[in-house]
């Protein structure tokens, strides 16, 4: 690609001298620097003449011309990195080399962040292990410490989304009926192993779509583990891991099904199908704009109506309600989430609702949703439909105003949406905490006081 | 003392980015920004597999030249440029642990890497790296950075081992 004269412009003011480099006569590269001007209107740039007769660039041969930047950091580094690479032939005119370059590459980390030129290197690296496998005879793979492996393949953080609505569901069983601290204990593990068995097979299937070597600005919110794409696991072991979650899962839910009745399989196998054909074909939910509705599902009103059957042997609405803002909250993770994702989405064919909606559109819902969010807590715990108490998750409010200032300032830039996306996961969190302590503080009162004020109940 | 000239061995010491060029299948000059680490005797850079292409290049080419020519990324007084051509090696035996034998010259120029190092979960690829290790056999000094003036050269063919 030839050089645009915008960027010939722009030399001057992003550079302060150029490298030439050529090959010397024993065959050896040899680099040597200079004074530069650009001529953008004439595509030439105008190099000041070397001295000394071994340093000679030579004439009408291809050159490497090269500007590098950095700004030093002192006690840390340096930042302001950004290059050009420019290459074609040099010809002399009044004393000095003119060059007309042919071919550009460069790299300047304030238009391509450092995390998106490491994607974009993926390919790359595959090819080199691939090669030095073939070169050595033994198979060369990444590697990472067993610990971080499993943190970044399970995406281990994320099961606060299964802890909150499994609490909720518990606390709120525990307040009206009772508590059993086993079948508690059962259900967080067969709830987590679910959650962990639904991530590892959305990796699976996403490296099989395409939608990972697609997406090269993954944040540490989303773009999903990438184990299998940077080949630190392979397919199958990742397809072994996801099943053995599963059947942990699975059991676990049988199980708890044996015991405590058999209609926990209602909601049980709901989360499972909800779970395999959120990316999986024929269904998969995610790719028609219906991940957001099937994750709110699944970790809002399944989880806890899971979590208080398995503890009052019986449905009943209030944990259906009481988990709605959870559910919704949990929804505007991965709706924040695929905002980056979008481009790499939409080449994959998932249908998101970042990817059918306008930048005006998405933000909307996102405040739209929020404050019906609170405004479900607020009129639930009001009239009694849930433990009054819960009216302290209003507080976890503030939180989502960080969210709704990034989105509308950096929507389009993955790497300053990512504080937001933190933010984002910390209004679930702590909103499905301040409900579980409201139910607390209500079971508490309850047996602490023989009739408990209405504000406590 | 090295086996490089004292004034060379200075800028080495201090500068945070120099310029490796390499030369691909072709004969063509590919030229890379990379921070240079000096022992007194050999020269290293580690490359990432992410941007190994020039390991592949080194491999089937060793001939390189490193030119240190930016006065912003170099601290030592007072300024020189140099350029150093060499042969260079790709050592790619133990990608994932292998470079860390050079950690204690990088933490010395850029201590954020242990920073970066801490958040090797988050960035794994870039932390499977490959050293490049140049035998200096020749080298061009311009005094004050003038590369107006012709510059000194030295012949170290046979210098190191």
């Amino acid at each position: 690609m030839k050089p645009s004269p915008e960027l010939l412009a722009g030399l001057g003011e992003r550079f302060e001298h150029a490298v030439i480099a050529f090959v010397d006569d024993d065959g050896y590269p040899l680099s040597v620097a200079t004074e530069f001007r650009a001529d953008p209107e004439r595509g030439v740039v105008t190099l000041r003449a070397v001295a000394g007769d071994e340093v000679q660039p030579p004439e009408d041969e291809r050159v490497n011309v090269v500007f590098s930047h950095i700004r030093p950091q002192p006690g840390i580094g340096y930042d302001e990195r950004r290059y050009v690479s420019l290459w074609g032939k040099l010809h002399r005119a009044d004393g000095e080399l003119v060059l007309s370059p042919e071919r550009v590459l460069g790299w300047d980390e304030e238009e391509m962040p450092f995390f998106e030129l490491n994607e974009r290197g993926v390919p790359q690296a595959r090819r080199y292990f691939e090669a030095l496998s073939a070169e050595t005879g033994r198979e060369v793979k990444p590697k990472l410490a067993r610990g971080w492996l499993f943190l970044r393949t399970t995406r281990l953080p994320f099961l606060t989304a299964t802890f909150v609505p499994v609490l909720l569901g518990i606390a709120i069983a525990a307040y009206r009926h009772g508590f059993n601290w086993w079948v508690a204990l059962l259900t967080v593990v067969g709830g987590a192993s679910i959650h962990l068995g639904i991530n590892v097979f959305n990796d699976v299937f996403d490296t099989s779509s395409g939608a990972d070597a697609a997406n090269v600005n993954p944040t540490q919110f989303s773009g999903g583990s990438r184990v299998i794409h940077y080949g630190l696991v392979g397919m199958r072991s990742m397809a072994l891991l996801g099943t053995g979650f599963y059947i942990v899962g699975i059991g676990i839910g049988v199980l708890l099904a044996a015991l405590r009745g058999w209609e926990l399989l209602w909601v049980g196998v709901a989360g499972a199908l909800i779970g395999v054909f959120y990316t999986a074909p024929p269904l998969r939910l995610v790719h028609r704009g219906l991940g957001e509705i099937a994750v709110a599902v699944g970790f809002g009103p399944i989880m806890a109506l899971g979590a208080y059957f398995v503890q009052a042997r019986h449905y009943a609405l209030e944990p259906l309600l009481a988990s709605l803002p959870v559910a919704i909250l949990i929804a505007l993770i991965l709706y924040v989430n695929e905002i980056p994702d979008r481009p790499a989405d939409a080449v994959a064919g998932k249908r998101t609702l970042p990817v059918r909606f306008s930048k005006d559109t998405v933000v909307r819902g996102y405040d739209a949703a929020v404050l019906l969010t609170f405004a479900l807590i607020a009129v639930f715990a009001v009239t009694g439909l849930t433990a009054r108490p819960t009216l302290l998750a209003l507080l976890a409010a503030p939180l989502a105003l960080p969210v709704r200032r990034a989105l509308r300032e950096a929507y389009d830039q993955p790497y300053a949406l990512m504080p937001a996306m933190g933010k984002n996961i910390q209004l679930h969190l702590v909103t499905g905490v301040l409900l579980v302590v409201g139910y607390a503080i209500a079971i508490v009162a309850d047996h602490a006081l023989s009739n408990p004020p209405f504000f406590l109940s | 003392m090295g086996v490089l000239p004292e004034q060379i061995e200075e800028l080495l010491g201090s500068v945070l980015v120099s310029e490796l060029t390499v030369l691909d299948p072709e004969g063509g000059l590919v030229t890379h920004p990379l921070i240079p680490f000096y022992d007194g005797e050999l020269i290293y850079l580690t490359s990432s597999v992410l941007f190994s292409k020039k390991l592949e290049h080194i491999k089937a080419n060793p001939k390189v030249s490193l030119s240190i020519s930016d006065p912003v990324a170099v601290t030592a007084e007072p300024f020189h440029r140099a350029t150093i051509q060499g042969d260079a090696r790709v050592d790619d035996s133990d990608l994932h642990a292998g470079w860390e034998r050079v950690l204690p010259l990088w933490r010395a120029k850029e201590p954020a890497i242990d920073f970066f190092l801490g958040k090797r979960v988050a960035l794994p690829l870039f932390f499977e790296r490959a050293v490049i290790e140049i035998v200096p056999r020749r080298a061009f000094l311009w005094e004050d950075g003038r590369t107006d003036r012709a510059p000194q050269v030295f012949e170290l063919a046979g210098v190191a081992v």
